[in-house]
């Protein structure tokens, strides 16, 4: 008996040998929702021969991620995380590669008038004096760090809201999930609400403030601080991720007929 | 191969839990023949025989074989009064002993196989032993006892549940084994069964030994009272 | 409601059409925790042998913490086993964060004292029949094992399904270790907890029909290669 299972498990590994060279990247679950990675990923295989496996996380976890060396590179939209990071000397430098934006999504109704407001600052001020139910990231990622940045900026302290803020400590898809079963408002990266497959009775009520432009760097982990770091592959990917080719797809990517990122990569 | 006889016992005694099951015990065994022990119920009769055989440790007093502990550990058998079935045929549970010596696999379940026709199981050989009958698991028990041919060969009551014709046969297979050579020591409640078998006799009670003389003397007539009542069929305590 | 038809249709379809992601999915589920398994078993069987036959000063403390490791929760295991295997940790230097490996080392913790707990408790019961017949044979500390592993077969088998069960449907563990990474470390659980948190119920459902149809196969399959069900075997 134990000999047929030996056998089984012998069959199943050997069906899933691989060969070509691999990377470790954290990426942000806003950028894994978009679905850009999956345009991406079989054309940097066809190029470059190379395996980039994503770990989707919150910016926070990608930048302890690449604090400890547990990944190669990571791709983040937080910049005050990105210049900490560079000052502990945790990655070799950060190049700017694309941008989208945040927009605020909410029930259809719209108690709160959010659809009706002048900037995002004064959207953010309509849904807390109607102490409307807003869900938060609440897990130190980009997003939820932009939308913290963005109540400061209204005069609000998120700290002390009551309980019609909710905070979820998740991603974004996840978010959009709990945002959708209770009838909430919520902030959300663009490409992520477009993918999102269980709107519900949400609907995009406001975006365009130039305020809430998302700029994603790239940033390879230091090869000083961790020798095991592949900074080879990591610089041949960031190579790729500015050149005319990956311009030419991040561009051309689009939702429903809506583009989603900007690329803007300096080259 | 050195001589396992004389077994000399002095003063052995086996305690559980302070309560004495068998002792203080003079025993001097010498290698010949078959020895019955008979005694009431609860008299000690299998204590001692696990202590003569060595699973039970002695509490007090000594226990010597003539050869080396190892030696005589390797030539004995023991039958238990309810024979454990090992979960698996009936040729394989034969054959276990052998295998346990590293009589390769074709060789052991051959001479299994023998044995098993032997003893009149020739039939059931793959059948799982946990599905024989009383008597068939005691015949059982005993060619696995006897497949490698033990120097010693120690029952607990071993007709005890069966009826007159599995009785016969085991008795025949016994008498056998003693003729080539095997010593016999054995516990039994069938004074019939005693008299037919015996050479010599132990008489236990209250886990002491009273009587311990040839077959034809003590049932000709014992040297004690307890004896003498024991014989007579009376309850004896 | 609608949902779960359109669950089924879907399941339907990705099982019929072969959907290739499917099968990476399944192989690599499969793979993980059938060698998780194996592992476990090896490491497990033969102590819970040991723990029944030998007899040691904390044998009985051994037991006790053995059955309450049972109730170890999977996902804390996954943290501990994340610290470890870090870089940032003290067996960084393999570079297992990540990986497949990983997850089989985060399920072999895991099912380790399950398997030994259960086949435990049924060894115990064998032994107490077999001790007097195996101490009578001379028999050494092996070889009573070794027969109680081969006679207790079928109750080891139920320790194992039993182990197999836990595994193949852990998620937590796996996640954090595993990073859940697509054509890597994904396996149908994690999977079914990212289509879940797109929001793509319909998918998620047919993943999770696949994952109980596959266990309820391998259970079957483990059943019929033991002849446990068969013709008379005790």
């Amino acid at each position: 008996m134990k000999q047929v299972l030996f056998g089984a498990v012998a069959a199943a590994v050997l069906a899933t040998a691989s060969i070509a060279e691999d990377m470790k990247m954290a990426v942000t679950t806003s950028f894994h929702n978009s679905g850009l990675a999956e345009i991406l990923l079989p054309e940097i295989k066809k190029d470059l021969d190379l395996d980039v496996q994503l770990l989707v996380v919150g910016t926070g976890q990608a930048i302890r991620l690449g604090e400890a060396g547990d990944v190669d590179a990571i791709l983040v939209h937080s910049k005050k995380a990105e210049e900490r990071f560079l000052a502990g000397g945790n990655g070799t430098h950060r190049r700017e590669i694309m941008y989208n934006d945040f927009v605020f999504i909410g029930p259809k109704s719209d108690g709160a008038g959010v659809a009706g407001a002048e900037t995002a600052v004064d959207a953010l001020q309509k849904v807390a004096s109607a102490e409307a139910l807003f869900v938060s990231r609440g897990d130190d990622s980009g997003t939820h760090k932009k939308e913290l940045s963005l109540w400061k900026a209204a005069g609000l302290d998120a700290e002390g809201f009551g309980s019609w803020y909710r905070a979820v400590g998740a991603g974004m898809g996840a978010a959009l999930n709990t945002a959708s079963g209770m009838g909430a408002y919520i902030m959300a990266d663009r490409a992520s609400w477009l993918n999102f497959g269980n709107k519900g009775d949400l609907a995009l009520l406001f975006s365009g403030d130039p305020v809430l432009f998302n700029q994603y760097a790239y940033l390879p982990v230091n090869p000083e601080k961790h020798p095991h770091a592949k900074n080879d592959l990591a610089m041949k990917l960031e190579g790729w991720l500015v050149s005319d080719k990956a311009k030419g797809l991040i561009n051309g990517y689009t939702i429903n007929g809506e583009t989603l990122f900007v690329f803007n990569a300096k080259q | 191969m050195t001589e396992l006889f004389p077994l000399i016992v002095e003063q052995g005694t086996v305690r559980r839990r302070g309560k004495v099951l068998v002792g203080p015990v003079d025993l001097r065994l010498e290698g010949q023949g078959v020895t019955i022990v008979v005694g009431p119920n609860g008299a000690g009769k299998t204590s001692l025989l696990k202590m003569l055989h060595g699973i039970v440790r002695l509490s007090e007093g000594s226990l010597r074989w003539a050869c080396a502990r190892e030696d005589a550990e390797k030539r004995q058998a023991f039958v238990f009064q309810t024979p454990v079935m090992m979960r698996r045929t009936v040729v394989e549970n034969i054959a276990y002993p052998l295998r346990l010596i590293g009589v390769p696999r074709k060789e052991a379940r051959a001479r299994a196989a023998d044995w098993g026709r032997r003893i009149d199981l020739g039939d059931a050989l793959e059948r799982q032993a946990m599905l024989l009958s009383g008597g068939e698991r005691q015949k059982l028990a005993l060619a696995r006892a006897l497949i490698r041919d033990p120097k010693v060969l120690f029952l607990d009551e071993p007709c005890a549940s069966l009826d007159g014709r599995a009785t016969r046969e085991i008795e025949e297979i016994l008498t056998e084994a003693a003729q080539s050579g095997t010593r016999l020591i054995m516990s039994t409640h069938n004074m019939g069964q005693a008299q037919r078998l015996a050479d010599e006799v132990i008489l236990v009670i209250g886990g002491r030994i009273h009587e311990f003389s040839p077959a034809a003397e003590f049932f000709a007539g014992p040297q004690t009272p307890q004896g003498a009542a024991f014989l007579r069929g009376d309850i004896v305590e | 409601m609608s949902d779960l038809w359109e669950g089924l249709s879907q399941a339907f379809w990705l099982v019929v059409l072969l959907d290739p992601d499917l099968v990476e999915i399944t192989l690599r589920s499969l793979r993980v925790t059938l060698t998780a398994l194996l592992i476990a078993s090896v490491i497990a069987l033969p102590l819970a042998a040991l723990l029944a036959v030998r007899r040691f000063r904390l044998r009985r403390a051994t037991i006790a913490v053995l059955n309450a490791l049972m109730g170890l929760p999977p996902v804390v295991v996954g943290l501990v086993v994340y610290v470890f295997l870090s870089r940032a940790g003290p067996l960084g230097v393999f570079g297992l964060l990540f990986t497949p490996t990983a997850m089989i080392i985060a399920q072999v913790i895991i099912i380790v004292p399950l398997i030994a707990s259960i086949a435990h408790q049924s060894l115990r019961e064998l032994w107490s029949d077999y001790h007097d017949l195996l101490i009578s044979m001379n028999t050494t500390q092996g070889q009573r094992i070794r027969a109680l592993l081969w006679d207790g077969r079928r109750a080891l088998l139920t320790a194992a399904l039993a182990g197999f069960g836990r595994a193949i449907g852990e998620v937590g563990a796996i996640m954090v270790v595993g990073g859940n990474i697509d054509h890597a470390t994904r396996v149908l659980t994690t999977a079914i907890a990212l289509e879940t948190g797109k929001g793509e119920f319909a998918m998620a459902l047919g993943l999770g029909f696949v994952l109980i149809g596959m266990a309820v196969a391998v259970n079957l399959a483990i059943h019929w290669v033991g002849h446990t069900e068969r013709g008379g075997r005790w």
